[in-house]
């Protein structure tokens, strides 16, 4: 019987590729002989990757093999971690951030932009597969808010207007530049930094030396 | 206001290169060898004499945790553990430093798992933070392929290894003990204490757990020295802190600054005030969505350090301000919170798991005012019962915001039950 809420994948075994088994042994070197165990956040992570951005049941059956650790410990971890999906999610898989720093500058917006330009209700994914849209917890960008997070990289400064407009541009394949969508660097005011204006001042309490560190 | 050159954050913003030639250009990596010749007590002590408070929310003096971990090795190797899993809403510092500044993490990774006599360190960081797990990797390879970490350590004759390890989405993660059980491979369920993780932490053996700027800052205190710390800010409450600043200012911004800067000159010096002036201020959550919030008097006056904020009933947290002016739905703003701490308990303890819940469906509720007046104590009630009644502090930090909420703003509670009762007999007739 199945235990998992994760649905089952295509029929056959699934398996790392090559290049997924070689960043797997690399993880797994991170840590001491005999807690593999610990590589297993990481090697679903490589498994839902290598699956286009889901994790089968057969993946995590494949990852407990692998790590000779018992099914269930992994089904656990797969379960309980918000960023493995049970389900088949859209190539572009947009994270609305909607807690209070993100709503208090207009996050229901945004997620309502992306609802109206893709057709779809909150978890849903559009027919042709390209989007799915869901809300997530803090997402830690706060001082760049409203945000979303697409596949793994982060869009900020949002506006609803913005969002529909980046949707536009990513169905169009136009590329979509990540991080601040206004342009300012970081989380510097948008105004113009209003600390570290003087390079010469801020490098550490003492010049480098010509040997370098030691 | 901090001066520039007291400033230890210096690439805050990537203005500057963020890989391992900024870095040693900025003054990171200078004479890491000289900290290391201080010797494990030498660094613990003038930590200790620094009052370096941890910046991950508790403030518990860093010096004082690391003095904790066994002075000699039973056969047990030692693990430092960087608390990277930054998640509590309204903070976001971390990621500015290991996105633009990671080599800063590194030194202080090695000088601080130097100092408590661990041979590993591992950085936990949330795994939403795809792009700085890559920065932070590839400053790793840089320092191992300049000899900064690795076997003799910058020089020092120390064998020093660092590794990343990427979470997958739970903010209790960043729970020391449940970030240990993570960092296993397990479910991120926090641990009875004691034992504490200087005696029984990762893999069994003794540990310390450390948020990323607490670490970052350490380097940069023996360098300059302590006096220069304890100068900056109050006694106890020193140096120089990442405030992150959200909400409703009109530029939103992290910046560092002296400990207990007045909260009033942080919003107005730096973001440029609160959206339609200082008097349309109706609250702020002054340290990460776990404090409670404090209304606009306190706001007019309160100094932004643990002690200052300790005495007005709230905390420092992760210095994470969040900003509400007036056209602020207090109590919406406080429902969302308890949404969040319902997703986020890990469903271990009875009183977390169903309190959460409980608290968000009875807060939704009242968002409308469809509730009955009694209800406020009611939920005031099931906070205490939820407040202290859990293995870790997540119970707490749910509570918090509830209380705080109702403490600040009763009669706005009770206006809106009164107003919805009065609009259900108006339709009624």
């Amino acid at each position: 019987m199945r235990v998992s809420s994760h649905r089952a994948g295509e029929p056959g075994d699934f398996a790392f590729a090559p290049e997924t088994m070689e960043q797997a042994k690399q993880v797994i070197a991170r840590y001491p002989e005999g807690r593999q165990a610990s590589a297993t956040i990481a090697l679903l992570d490589l498994a839902q990757r290598q699956n286009g951005g889901w994790l089968p049941g057969e993946a995590i059956e494949y990852v407990a093999n692998l790590l000779e650790i018992a099914p269930i410990r992994v089904h656990e971890v797969a379960s309980f971690y918000s960023m493995y999906n049970s389900k088949p999610v859209g190539t572009h898989f947009i994270q609305v951030c909607h807690t209070t720093p993100c709503w208090l500058c207009g996050s229901d917006g945004i997620t309502q932009a992306c609802l109206d330009s893709l057709g779809i209700g909150l978890g849903e994914t559009t027919a042709d597969g390209l989007f799915t849209v869901v809300e997530v917890e803090c997402l830690g960008a706060c001082a760049n808010a409203p945000m979303v997070q697409i596949n793994d990289d982060y869009y900020e400064d949002l506006t609803p207007e913005r969002m529909a407009e980046m949707i536009g541009d990513i169905k169009s394949g136009k590329p979509v530049p990540t991080g601040s969508q206004t342009g300012r660097p970081g989380s510097c005011p948008s105004g113009g930094p209003t600390t570290l204006l003087d390079p010469s001042e801020s490098n550490g309490s003492q010049p480098v030396d010509s040997e370098g560190s030691d | 206001m901090l001066k520039d050159q007291d400033r230890v954050f210096t690439n805050l913003y990537g203005q500057d290169d963020w890989r391992l030639a900024g870095a040693l250009r900025r003054g990171v990596w200078d004479k890491t060898k000289d900290q290391i010749a201080l010797g494990r007590d030498g660094i613990i002590d003038l930590v200790k004499e620094s009052e370096l408070r941890g910046r991950g929310g508790a403030g518990f003096p860093a010096g004082i945790k690391w003095s904790f971990m066994p002075k000699k090795s039973d056969g047990r190797p030692s693990y430092l553990v960087v608390n990277a899993d930054e998640s509590e809403p309204g903070t976001c510092k971390d990621r500015e430093i290991m996105r633009f500044d990671p080599h800063r993490l590194l030194e202080g990774c090695l000088v601080a798992g130097f100092a408590m006599g661990a041979g590993a360190c591992y950085i936990y960081i949330r795994g939403e933070f795809y792009q700085e797990a890559v920065h932070l990797q590839q400053a790793i390879d840089e320092a191992y392929e300049a000899g900064l970490i690795g076997k003799n350590a910058a020089g020092s004759g120390y064998d020093y290894d660092i590794f990343v390890h990427r979470g997958a989405g739970a903010y209790i993660c960043g729970e020391e003990t449940a970030l240990l059980e993570s960092l296993e491979g397990k479910k991120g369920q926090p641990r009875l204490k004691p034992p504490f993780p200087a005696a029984v932490g990762l893999y069994g053996c003794p540990t310390t757990v450390n948020n990323v700027e607490t670490i970052a800052v350490v380097p940069e205190i023996l360098r300059r020295g302590v006096s220069w710390w304890t100068s900056l800010g109050r006694p106890k409450n020193t140096g120089t802190k990442i405030f992150s600043i959200s909400g409703h200012v009109n530029q939103p911004c992290n910046v560092e600054e002296e400990m207990g800067i007045p909260l009033k000159q942080l919003i107005e010096e730096h973001c440029g005030g609160v959206r339609g002036g200082w008097d349309n201020l109706l609250a702020i959550i002054p340290g990460g969505s776990s404090v409670h919030c404090i209304a606009k008097p306190i706001c007019d006056t309160i100094l932004m350090d643990f002690d200052s904020l300790r005495e007005a009933g709230t905390g420092l947290g992760t210095a994470a301000v969040i900003v509400m002016d007036k056209s602020t739905d207090i109590v919406a703003a406080i429902a969302r919170l308890a949404h969040f701490y319902m997703h986020e308990s890990c469903g271990q303890c009875t009183p977390c798991r169903e309190g959460t819940g409980w608290m968000y469906r009875v807060l939704t509720r009242m968002v409308k005012g469809e509730a009955e007046l009694g209800e406020i104590d009611t939920l005031l009630d099931v906070t205490y019962q939820v407040e202290g009644h859990t293995i870790c502090a997540l119970g707490d930090a749910a509570a918090w915001p509830v209380q705080g909420l109702i403490r600040n703003f009763r009669p706005e509670l009770e206006q809106r039950i009164k107003d919805y009762k009065a609009a259900r007999r108006a339709a009624a007739e």
